[in-house]
């Protein structure tokens, strides 16, 4: 059952065509941002409308769609969006990340490794990676027609001499398939090594500034780093209060007035999937 | 009289498109497209089915056989052109146009690029060509019958000017097979 | 347990069914219809049809009420609704020469031919507040009113264009670009800057638009004319090949007038910033021609270098719909990326501290 009055998928069938040629150009240029006639959607951007647009351009009646948000499936606006696609689609919903065709995540990649046959739909704010060096679309666009990504690489390399380490800790840097300098969208950089070789397609979409990418599966995706500073993704050095994972990626809660602080598990369908500890053991 | 086109648009069109989807991410490997009740020769299924899910108003299309304009003009309302370098998707049913005349994109833009839906004798896999890039994990292999015979130099001087360059779609009865831009061929060995 | 963000579901619903009872308010008051809104706070809906980019005065006044009186939540809801709406084609070029003037002023005449028409202008008010509207009142008296003249109003840029004073715009057949369907490529065309502006938020063009003023893009603008009233809009269906009519709407159109130098192939003379949008919305037509003849500085060989003179600048920013989607998305959870910031920062301090 979908919504009455509205086409399968929420848009309309010559916008789904416009993005999916979009999305093909995306898979045939690694990394670059194809620009695309975004629609105004009724959610708001910065919700997640590229995102949207792009699952609602790929999505079909034996889809299974899960939706996550900080890697939860419960954080409202995956309950949101996952509601949205079940009114204008009505397919299958799941919250089990193998069992999901099309996963769209905001800020994070599940713990899980992907397969082929499954699409990982990331929503993106902003997908130019340089734009805070320099923030003129024109100039960005030039940088990438040259590979000049030499402002990036100052960037980091002053980070390193100031600071003895890369400051930026999400949404760092990647090379696609030793071409273009790509926004893996705001995932932390603990995140980054699970895009390369990725079995999976990944597709990202940014609404508000009206551009698709993508990494077709097995890419190589490089996070930008020097020989004697190579990247280094990092998570809290404690457990899961729930799981006791010490490999997922975990958000810290304070628990008191004190500031004692406890981790969870930021995928909670992983965490869900793990034996949980016994009571004593925290 | 105009032969039909997808029975369910919107389901139709979404079922193509993601063979095509997967096929373009999965360079050389063989997906079958659901079956078109009537495609107007000399169009077999999947190329037809291919332009019924990507073309439209907004994609001037070359046609290299006149029989299935009406159809084309009927159900994608694209326009024609009549040289293959103006066209968005440049059908080829019989003789490869070459490569180096289509659009190819700029440096700063290269997604403007034609896509060459090429229809051959046939495609078989796990033989032939040896396939590496993107999309693929070790190698894949396809053998295809019916491309001119220089067409592996056509395609490295086509890949070797990447980012700008053609993808092709090549189409055998109710199948297709993908190459990017990014994917390099070499001679079964 | 983690609890924070479990019961999503519900919590949403809880939310819309609080937000659906603040709207109403208090029960014991009459209900406000969509028509009050749409007569009695005339101006919101012009806003919102302008900034919603849909000429609808109902559906804009639906928006207000639902949106209860945010009018950048209203233009939102008006221009996702429009993004549904089936394209039958383009009007044909509206012409504001022939409008039925409400209102009509110069500032750079005493006077000319069709004369200066203030209309409903809260111009010369005294901004007292009256309280004889905060209680009920009698039937409004009409206001007095003049057989119409008769005589054209002639466009002050074309008295000035006859004396060869005006510099003649390029003019264009060009479908003109659809920034809703089709991303800008910068440079843009002035008619892409048009529509942007046209959409774009009246507070943030106001802002622009005063910063050319305060010295930010040297601009010395007069304003030639603005005015205000139903102008009519046509439509040629491609099977009749002739243009029909399809009704009136209201629209607010104002000419800067700019001094300019010339240049060496050019005598000096003067140059115009266009201003046009749906409904009464002066305030918003004026920033926009002061905002339309920054950004032509750069066609006129002028400097480039202000705000209102970037053409990125001043369309990646003017959209409210966009600009408030991404400065409200902060309040979206981002505790992924905070927790990763909290790593660094402490791992900063550990090596700061060796």
């Amino acid at each position: 059952m979908t919504e009455a009055g509205y086409n399968f998928g929420y848009l309309d069938e010559n916008t789904k065509r416009m993005i999916r040629r979009a999305l093909l150009q995306a898979v045939a240029l690694p990394g670059y941002q194809v620009p695309f006639g975004s629609r105004e959607m009724p959610l708001p951007y910065g919700w997640g409308t590229g995102g949207i647009q792009v699952t609602a351009s790929i999505i079909g009646a034996d889809d299974t769609l899960k939706v996550i948000d900080q890697g939860a499936d419960d954080t409202t606006n995956a309950v949101s969006i996952r509601r949205f696609f079940n009114r204008v689609t009505g397919v299958a919903t799941t919250d089990r990340t193998a069992e999901a065709t099309i996963i769209q995540t905001r800020h994070r990649v599940p713990e899980m490794t992907l397969r082929e046959g499954q699409v990982l739909v990331y929503q993106v704010p902003m997908p130019e990676p340089l734009f805070r060096l320099e923030p003129r679309v024109a100039e960005t666009k030039r940088m990438h027609a040259l590979a000049d990504y030499g402002l990036m690489h100052v960037k980091l390399y002053e980070d390193i001499a100031r600071h003895g380490a890369v400051t930026t800790s999400y949404n760092y840097p990647v090379l696609v398939n030793r071409r273009y300098l790509m926004s893996p969208s705001p995932i932390p950089a603990f995140d980054n090594p699970k895009l390369d070789r990725m079995p999976a397609l990944q597709l990202f979409g940014a609404g508000r500034e009206k551009r698709i990418y993508a990494v077709p599966p097995y890419t190589e995706v490089k996070s930008l780093d020097f020989e004697d500073h190579p990247f280094k993704p990092a998570r809290a050095d404690a457990a899961c209060v729930i799981c006791g994972s010490r490999a997922s990626y975990l958000d810290e809660l304070i628990v008191d007035d004190g500031g004692k602080r406890h981790f969870v598990c930021s995928d909670t369908d992983y965490c869900a999937s793990r034996p949980p500890l016994q009571e004593a053991a925290e | 009289m105009i032969s039909a086109g997808f029975a369910d648009p919107a389901q139709d069109s979404q079922r193509s498109f993601r063979a095509v989807l997967e096929a373009i991410s999965r360079p050389g490997r063989i997906f079958a497209l659901p079956p078109l009740a009537e495609p107007p020769a000399p169009l077999r299924g999947a190329l037809a089915s291919v332009l019924l899910t990507l073309a439209d108003a907004d994609t001037p299309v070359w046609l290299d056989a006149a029989a299935p304009l009406d159809w084309l003009r009927f159900h994608c309302g694209c326009p024609v052109v009549a040289q293959p370098g103006a066209a968005r998707f440049v059908v080829a049913t019989g003789a490869m146009p070459a490569l180096a005349g289509l659009a190819r994109g700029t440096e700063e833009e290269p997604h403007l690029a034609a896509t060459l839906l090429l229809q051959v004798a046939s495609l078989r896999a796990g033989e032939g060509w040896r396939l590496t890039g993107p999309g693929i994990e070790r190698e894949h292999r396809l053998a295809v019958a019916g491309l001119p015979a220089d067409f592996l130099a056509q395609w490295a001087a086509n890949a070797a000017g990447f980012p700008r360059g053609v993808d092709i779609v090549l189409c055998a009865g109710d199948s297709l097979a993908c190459l990017p831009r990014t994917v390099r061929i070499e001679e079964a060995g | 347990m983690y609890v924070a963000v479990k019961g999503g579901e519900r919590a949403i619903g809880n939310a819309h069914a609080w937000l659906d009872e603040a709207r109403r308010g208090d029960p014991a008051l009459p209900e406000l219809s969509v028509e009050q809104v749409e007569q009695q706070l005339g101006l919101a809906v012009d806003r919102v049809m302008a900034e919603g980019s849909c000429y609808d005065r109902g559906l804009a006044a639906l928006a207000v009420k639902q949106a209860r009186g945010d009018l950048i939540e209203a233009a939102f809801l008006l221009r996702a609704y429009r993004t549904t709406l089936a394209r039958f084609g383009s009007s044909e070029p509206v012409e504001t020469g022939a409008m039925r003037i409400q209102r009509r002023i110069s500032a750079t005449y005493k006077d000319l031919p069709g004369g200066q028409v203030l209309g409903p202008t809260f111009d010369y008010t005294h901004r007292l507040l009256d309280f004889a509207l905060a209680a009920e009142r009698e039937a409004v008296p009409p206001a007095p009113e003049a057989p119409a003249d008769p005589a054209p109003m002639p466009r002050v840029t074309e008295l000035l264009a006859r004396e060869g004073l005006m510099r003649r715009d390029a003019t264009d057949d060009a479908e003109p670009p659809d920034l809703t369907r089709d991303p800008p490529s910068f440079p843009v065309p002035r008619a892409a800057w048009l529509q942007a502006l046209a959409r774009g938020d009246e507070g943030f063009l106001l802002g622009l638009g005063y910063s050319t003023q305060r010295g930010y893009g040297n601009s010395h603008p007069f304003a030639g004319e603005i005015r205000m009233g139903e102008v009519t809009v046509e439509f040629t269906p491609p099977e009749l090949g002739f243009a029909i009519e399809l009704g009136e709407v209201v629209l607010t159109e104002c000419q800067m007038v700019n001094q300019f130098a010339g240049s060496k192939s050019e005598p000096p003379q003067f140059t115009r910033g266009y201003g046009l949008v749906f409904g009464h919305g002066e305030r918003k037509a004026m920033a926009m021609a002061l905002v339309d003849r920054g950004l032509r500085s750069a066609e006129l060989g002028e400097p480039t270098d202000a705000p209102a003179q970037s053409q990125e600048f001043v369309l990646y920013h003017c959209d409210n719909v966009e600009a408030t989607g991404f400065v409200e998305h902060l309040k979206l959870p981002h505790y992924v990326d905070f927790q990763s910031e909290l790593e660094k920062v402490r791992a900063l301090r550990r090596e700061a501290g060796r």
